[in-house]
């Protein structure tokens, strides 16, 4: 049986969910897709009538059971320096990141 | 026996009738800790040494100091003659998964090892209202990613109490081996696939996973959002209800959490099993795997020892008056991993994007000029394989090209695998359950490393926990005896929506009855 995975569409699913993985990983992680991709064929054979729709909680949520949402309403945060100082790099209160590369839309 | 080894509700009473102090309650589990957990689990840890091997290390960060000043607080309540709560002075373990303020809150991730985490968990902060006593934080498999524990970026990872060369199961296995190890008599737990009952069931403790939504999820390190679960470990009935009731309930917080009225779920414990309707199904008495030589599916009834100690557990229930409803169809229970294959790594990726190294968390240390790179290279060392496999599927089963055949198939197949409980528990129905009763596992607890790396097997270990996951219905996994090698059985529960105080009730009863078991006297090899 040939991979579906291959490793072009491997690398382009590394970019795509910006990873980096050295040689040894790749080969393993790809690998066990192909595998996991193997178990999941089995959902092909189920004869899936146009009557099944999807379900994407397991649970029904009623109008009696959904918790009415909370009023969006701007609220002070006790300690915004604490959540800043999580960050790995800031400056003045800001959060620094490396440059955010320019790209021309043709 | 010591206090540590004392059940929550025994030494609530005991705290209430000023018999013990909470003070006492947690020198007792911190010298327990001392005595069996080893070096907890940190990132680069240096090789196992023979020691390390008969120690349990469910732990990542022990917070003495900050439960000294609860224990003294609920001590000083006491005192004055205040309320000091239903789970006054209770030790308990959390996962390190949930948020606690002021505490590293890692996920067993290296990208978050040194975040400190702003906020409390609501279920956390639910047991701390009610007076329990939070320990400290213990380990998991990679941000809840496998079944064993061993995918932890901090090692050493957990071992089995009962068998200290045996997983914990997971990837709640530092709850389970916390509590089974008498290291604290409750631990909060997350299920998504099976994570508090398949490791409950391999450490000989109950593990419950509430209803979908009966829990509030604020303050959890999200995986799959539309299956997570917190819900209580505990080393009985009795103490997980006691848990239920702090932490249950709508959360404002959690637009998930279902405005449904909690229970009292210790009043109807007591209750029996008079005329309750309990299901065998043969779809939980064997399992599917793949042939990944020839890409065939191979079918195989499970080890006779499991299989026995269930209608074992279905004959006593009987005695004490339960229906017992033998062939109960649940044809689409074999789909549950692979539909599960695709939802959980979808839902992964795209809770695993927030992790860039911007806001929290890991950063390369790699100097670059460019924000895509530093993405990549923060990502690609912050996270271990099993984070890395699970984005990646993610996004290749959810691509616009594929994702009618995975994803939105893999939904479709979700409602057959709720259509099979709907039937089940039909008031009106052929069946007419109360509960469903089945193993909890496949095996018993496996050898370290016996798995780890098989990323296909491993997922098969939840086959008989994910299909609740994918209906959102409850399951509590009971101690169910002890197999030849004297490792723990699981069995396991699954009843209809909101139904946790029927499935605790069976459970009691249960307990009730395998009371005088030889068993139930039997101590794990890390307390011998």
């Amino acid at each position: 049986m040939s991979d579906a995975i291959t490793p072009e569409v491997f690398h382009h699913l590394v970019e795509l969910a910006a990873l980096a993985l050295d040689p040894q990983e790749a080969e393993y992680v790809r690998k066990q897709l192909n595998n996991q991709l193997k178990a999941i064929h089995e959902l092909e054979a189920i004869p899936l009538d146009g009557s099944v729709a999807a379900t994407s909680h397991g649970v029904p949520y009623t109008a009696q059971t959904s918790p009415a949402l909370r009023e969006d309403k701007w609220q002070p945060y006790r300690d915004p320096q604490g959540i800043l100082a999580q960050a790995p790099d800031t400056s003045d209160s800001y959060i620094v990141v490396p440059d955010i590369p320019h790209t021309t839309l043709e | 026996m010591e206090l540590c080894d004392l059940s929550a509700h025994e030494l609530a009473l005991y705290l209430r009738q000023r018999r013990i102090s909470a003070v006492e309650i947690l020198e007792s589990c911190l010298k327990r800790i001392e005595s069996v957990d080893g070096r907890p689990g940190t990132l680069d840890s240096s090789p196992l040494t023979a020691e390390d091997e008969q120690k349990v290390h469910a732990f990542i960060t022990l917070t003495p100091e900050r439960a000294r000043a609860q224990a003294e607080a609920v001590d000083r309540k006491i005192a004055a003659g205040e309320d000091p709560g239903p789970l006054a002075g209770v030790p308990f373990t959390v996962k390190d998964i949930f948020c606690v303020e002021g505490t590293p809150s890692t996920a067993a991730s290296r990208i978050l090892a040194n975040f400190r985490a702003p906020y409390t968990a609501t279920p956390v902060a639910r047991m701390e209202a009610a007076g329990a006593i939070m320990l400290g934080k213990v380990n998991l498999d990679e941000f809840t990613y496998g079944s064993s524990n061993e995918s932890s970026a901090f090692q050493p990872s957990p071992r089995n109490p009962w068998k200290l060369d045996r997983v914990p199961g997971g990837s709640s296995g530092g709850s389970t081996a916390s509590v089974a190890a008498g290291e604290a008599p409750l631990s909060l737990g997350t299920d998504t696939a099976g994570s508090i009952r398949q490791p409950a069931a391999f450490c000989g403790v109950v593990g419950m996973k509430p209803t979908y939504g009966r829990v509030s999820r604020y303050g959890l390190i999200a995986f799959a959002s539309s299956l997570d679960c917190p819900g209580p470990v505990a080393r009985n009935v009795t103490d997980a209800a006691l848990m239920m009731n702090a932490i249950a309930g709508a959360d404002p917080h959690d637009s998930t959490a279902a405005n449904v009225p909690v229970p009292d779920y210790l009043a109807a414990l007591e209750q029996g099993v008079k005329g309750l309707r309990i299901g065998l199904s043969p779809d939980y008495f064997r399992i599917t795997y793949p042939n990944l030589q020839n890409g065939t599916f191979e079918t195989q009834p499970l080890p006779a020892e499991i299989e026995t100690a269930v209608r074992r557990a279905a004959d006593l229930l009987a005695a004490m008056g339960a229906e017992i409803v033998e062939g109960v169809p649940m044809p689409n229970t074999r789909f549950g991993i692979p539909a599960y294959f695709v939802i959980s790594r979808v839902e992964a990726a795209s809770n695993l994007h927030r992790f860039d190294g911007v806001k929290y968390g890991y950063r390369t240390p790699q100097p670059t000029n460019d924000l895509r790179e530093m993405y990549r290279r923060s990502r690609g060392e912050g996270f271990g394989p099993q984070p890395k496999l699970r984005i990646l599927m993610g996004m290749y089963v959810s691509a616009a090209q594929y994702s009618e055949q995975y994803y939105n198939r893999a939904l479709r197949v979700r409602t057959l695998i709720r259509q099979d409980f709907d039937r089940a528990f039909d008031p009106s129905g052929p069946y007419r359950l109360n509960a469903l009763l089945t193993p909890t596992t496949p095996t018993t607890a496996f050898k370290m490393a016996a798995l780890y790396g098989d990323s296909v097997l491993m997922q098969y270990a939840d086959q008989l926990t994910v299909p609740a996951n994918h209906a959102g219905v409850p399951g509590v996994s009971l101690p169910g005896g002890l197999d030849s090698e004297g490792l723990p059985i699981g069995i396991q529960l699954l009843g209809p929506d909101y139904s946790e105080d029927v499935l605790l009730r069976i459970g009691r009863a249960y307990e009730e009855a395998t009371e005088t078991d030889p068993w139930r006297r039997v101590r794990p090899q890390a307390l011998a």
